[in-house]
């Protein structure tokens, strides 16, 4: 059971002047249960892509299959997978608008044509969920600072019950503290609820950290679907397009163009320096 | 006030008062609380702080956008709150905000560059020459004839640079303007700011979340709680990473590696900022 995408291509303003491949010949399989990076830079066709995946966008050609079933045949019930398939976009906070949080997060479920109490048990689960104080539930999200308000907004989408979880950018703005936070608020959503999650980032440190697998997008094609280590290991590749591995793989690189006999593929602060301690402790 | 300062504050205070709906006052809330700062021309500033720091109300008095509750700003010796100032002081130092979209309004690059000194009365002939050189000055020139739609965020932020370069100010103030833009759109970002401030000797404060592009900076603030905090060069501040913690924001993740491997017993020295550093210092060890 998985989402799988079949040759997909893309093609904005097709039959005109404008015609523009946004996605050629993509072609990913994403299981249950993983937590996979999306990296790439603006315009690579990221953004494209996760709109696939819950049927925003339909492909000029090529499938998209969820669970095994084709979601753009006419029979397929967008409206269960829209469920099934989070998507929580750049900046979900804008997107706020009831008078109180409670009331913002049960607008998801509420429009599933959920009773009343099933509704108020989700938003009540999904806020207790991403950490927001009991004490703000009733408060108007514009009350809250930036990181909570964005607590909200994701509750929204959980409150949804989705099996799959996309986040788009979502630590864009926030503090560094902040942005730790997020990322290991949907950590623990990825652990404890088993949700697959794809995390679209322009933080190459961030995606080291906590992923199992990346995706790197260039020119609406893949470039690479790999283990962060090996991906990072092209980083010269991805400079040319405009992406960076972690700092501290540099560091490891040049410290083995120094001579010093390190591995190279370290990408998270704790890997380099135990890698860096077995070297000088001998 | 000294010839030498940009930007002076003297015990600024700034408190709002919060209202709800009906409009009672439910409280004040006191976002500067008594900051004494001196920015020096010339100099490129940062300053650091978590959400809800106080960070941008301040960057906002520093063109009078907001004026202080109690204390003064001064900005190139003139007081904000004298009101015959006010037009030379928004000339003086310029402002770029986060979000690039919020900012262009020009349907083609070189308009939108041109209406500031157009707003100015500024000779056509001459806005035409400050077009051309503020859009030189942030590598934009080649896009002139363009709209800015079909711009790149990093693209956008430095056509609104270049807007703000066309009114000639002593000073720029970037409120986090990278971030939203992905890493190449950051680094054109900052890489113009540098060279505004090497080449022209404009004054930048830069406001931003990412502890790397603060590296460079002469002398970095950063604040807490609607006052200043911590103060000193790049090295200074960056020694401190348990501090920083506690402030909820970080350090470079080259300048964490080094500090990690400090504490398991390498002699590896506080504050190492780039990684050329850190490899320099783990060759010494390592001979």
């Amino acid at each position: 059971m998985a989402i799988i995408l079949d040759h997909i291509n893309y093609i904005y303003d097709a039959d005109t002047a404008m015609a523009h491949a946004a996605l050629s010949d993509i072609n990913l399989a994403i299981p249950d249960g993983q937590f996979i990076g999306l990296i790439g830079h603006t315009g690579s066709g990221k953004s494209t892509l996760i709109q696939h995946l819950n049927g925003l966008v339909k492909p000029t050609s090529g499938n998209v299959y969820y669970n095994g079933k084709d979601i753009n045949d006419p029979d397929f019930n967008k409206k269960e997978l829209r469920a099934k398939v989070g998507l929580v976009f750049q900046y979900p906070e804008h997107q706020l608008f009831e008078t109180d949080c409670f009331a913002d997060v049960c607008f998801g479920p509420k429009n599933l044509g959920l009773d009343k109490k099933e509704v108020e048990l989700r938003a009540y689960e999904a806020l207790k969920m991403v950490g927001l104080p009991d004490e703000y539930f009733y408060q108007s999200p514009f009350d809250l600072s930036g990181g909570q308000k964005r607590r909200v907004a994701i509750a929204g989408v959980i409150a949804m019950k989705p099996e799959v979880l996309i986040l788009d950018e979502p630590t864009a703005g926030l503090d560094p503290k902040g942005r730790d936070e997020i990322l290991d608020l949907i950590t623990s959503l990825h652990d404890k609820m088993g949700i697959t999650v794809v995390l679209v980032s322009h933080s190459m440190e961030d995606v080291a950290n906590y992923v199992e697998r990346i995706i790197v997008m260039n020119k609406g094609k893949v470039m690479f679907d790999d283990l962060p280590k090996n991906v990072f290991a092209h980083y010269k590749e991805l400079e040319e397009v405009g992406l960076a591995a972690p700092q501290v793989t540099y560091v490891m690189q040049e410290l083995a163009a120094a001579g010093i006999p390190v591995t190279t593929d370290a990408t998270t602060i704790e890997e380099a320096r135990t890698e860096i301690l077995k070297d000088f402790n001998k | 006030m000294n010839k030498k300062e940009m930007i002076s504050t003297d015990n600024l205070t700034f408190e709002y008062i919060r209202r709800d709906e009906e409009g009672n006052v439910e409280g004040i809330t006191t976002a500067i609380d008594n900051v004494s700062l001196d920015v020096q021309k010339g100099q490129f500033i940062a300053i650091l702080g978590h959400n809800g720091s106080g960070k941008s109300t301040l960057a906002k008095h520093f063109n009078a956008l907001l004026f202080p509750t109690e204390g003064s700003v001064w900005v190139d010796g003139m007081n904000t709150e004298d009101d015959s100032h006010l037009w030379n002081i928004r000339q003086e130092a310029g402002m770029i905000f986060q979000n690039p979209d919020n900012q262009i309004i020009g349907q083609v690059v070189e308009e939108d560059v041109g209406f500031g000194p157009e707003n100015m009365g500024v000779p056509t002939k001459e806005i035409w020459e400050r077009v051309e050189e503020s859009l030189k000055a942030v590598g934009m020139y080649e896009f002139r004839k363009k709209s800015p739609n079909h711009l790149s965020g990093g693209q956008k932020q430095r056509v609104s640079i270049a807007g703000v370069i066309a009114m000639h100010p002593k000073c720029i103030i970037m409120d986090e303007p990278t971030a939203m833009l992905d890493p190449n759109g950051r680094k054109d970002v900052i890489r113009a700011a540098r060279a505004l401030n090497d080449v022209e000797g404009i004054t930048i404060i830069l406001i931003t979340h990412y502890m790397e592009e603060v590296v460079y900076a002469d002398k970095v603030f950063v604040m807490d709680k609607g006052h200043v905090e911590m103060q000193g060069t790049p090295r200074e501040i960056f020694s401190q990473v348990d501090k920083l913690q506690e402030l909820r924001l970080g350090v470079p993740q080259v300048t964490l590696l080094a500090h990690e491997l400090r504490k398991s017993g390498l002699a590896i020295p506080e504050g190492i900022l780039t990684r050329e550093e850190l490899v320099d210092e783990l060759k010494k060890i390592y001979r």
